[in-house]
């Protein structure tokens, strides 16, 4: 009975515990994905109706993530989340998909449809877990990769510039627009709500940790050792608009960075459509 | 399962084996009242406790912090 009374209220809502009768988190100790599923889950259980936000992933270690999720979820091919939820959202305006990709699965293989998709304003929440590595193919470069860090297959430093995902989505048209590194949970939480209720696509980006293949081999081997770096490294946007651009080098600004209400969301111009034709079709 | 401090009607909750040992929690605690026990897990990793004479604010940080879901605060029954 008491036993009981100790367990943490989400164990029990979690798929894992559908499917196995017990909590069963995938990732490495200290990894910084757990930390953002468990800020999500909150936020969906204060709303209750779990099949409005059906859950998407990409391949990564990001798909291992509806594990430690409530709600449905459905995993899709590399690089091919956004376009499966854009056909969900599509089919059925009512629901509001959550898109989870990794920097490599949004970035490289599916940078095409991440694109596209912020350039049509689906109405759609896309969380992006940049760990500035392929974390689950063995630490790889990704795009994201800042200058200087030693990977798998940059073994004399990163010498490629590296993307940045917020400008991107803000000159494809993404109409809200935020970063935050796993050290502020508190901003991840509010800023995921914001863009629950937000209507268009919704970027957020997540600076992660990945003490297995992006601290090992940069002489960050424990997560406490990465969390004390990205804390040294993370800039606020206040405090960068006083900084140059040497200054900002290797930085992580973190922000809100965009919110526009000026630009008409795709299934709502379909809806319209549909509605002065008297039917789809 | 496991209470390691209680005060104002809540008690801070560690679940000694989801923990996997990543230290986390000790380093985020605004109060430094967490430190490394004296207990290995299951997993065979060292989980965290209170300090002797420590008093958790019950601010959750820990709680936001934690990965695995192995250290919260829950109002205590009744
Ligand atoms: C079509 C296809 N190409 C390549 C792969 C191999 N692959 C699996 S995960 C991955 C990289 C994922 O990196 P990222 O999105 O950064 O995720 P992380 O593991 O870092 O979370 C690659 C290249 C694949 N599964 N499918
Ligand atoms: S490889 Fe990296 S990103 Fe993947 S689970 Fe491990 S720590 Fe996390
Ligand atoms: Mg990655």
């Amino acid at each position: 009975m008491k036993q009981q009374e100790l367990e943490h209220p989400h164990i029990k809502e979690m798929v894992s515990y559908e499917l196995m009768g017990k909590y069963y988190n995938p990732f490495c100790p200290g990894c910084g994905y757990g930390i953002i599923a468990n800020t999500v889950n909150n936020a969906l259980l204060e709303r209750g109706d779990l099949l409005s936000y059906p859950l998407i992933t990409g391949v990564g270690c990001c798909c291992y993530m509806p594990f430690i999720l409530v709600g449905n979820s459905f995993y899709c091919l590399h690089g091919r989340a956004l376009p499966f939820a854009t056909g969900l959202k599509l089919a059925n305006p009512k629901l509001k998909p959550i898109v989870w990709s990794g920097d490599g699965d949004c970035l490289s293989i599916g940078m095409g449809h991440f694109m596209h998709t912020a350039r049509r304003n689906v109405d759609m929440v896309m969380l992006l877990l940049n760990n500035e590595v392929y974390g689950m193919t063995g630490g790889q470069m990704a795009p994201t990769t800042s200058s200087g860090v030693t990977t798998t297959t940059t073994p004399f430093g990163m010498r490629e510039s590296s993307f940045d995902a917020v400008k991107l989505a803000i000159d494809a048209g993404a109409t809200y627009v935020a970063r935050w590194t796993i050290a502020q949970p508190f901003q991840i939480a509010k800023s995921f709500r914001k863009a629950l209720d937000h209507r268009g696509f919704s970027m957020i980006e997540f600076i992660s940790i990945c003490p297995t293949y992006r601290g090992r081999l940069n002489e960050l081997p424990s997560p406490v050792d990465m969390l004390r770096q990205l804390k040294a490294d993370t800039v606020s946007l206040k405090d960068a608009a006083n900084m140059d651009e040497d200054q900002l080098e290797g930085k992580h600004v973190v922000g809100e960075f965009l919110e526009r209400h000026d630009r008409p969301e795709l299934s709502t111009l379909y809806e319209k459509l549909w509605s002065e034709r008297g039917g789809r079709g | 399962m496991s209470v390691i401090f209680s005060d104002k009607g809540k008690s801070l909750i560690v679940a000694r084996d989801r923990c996997k040992g990543c230290e986390l929690c000790i380093e985020v605690c605004p109060v430094d009242v967490l430190e490394p026990s004296d207990q290995l897990n299951s997993r065979g990793v060292i989980t965290p406790a209170i300090k002797r004479e420590g008093k958790c604010t019950l601010c959750t940080l820990c709680e936001n912090m934690c990965p695995d879901l192995a250290i919260y605060i829950m109002p205590d029954a009744g």
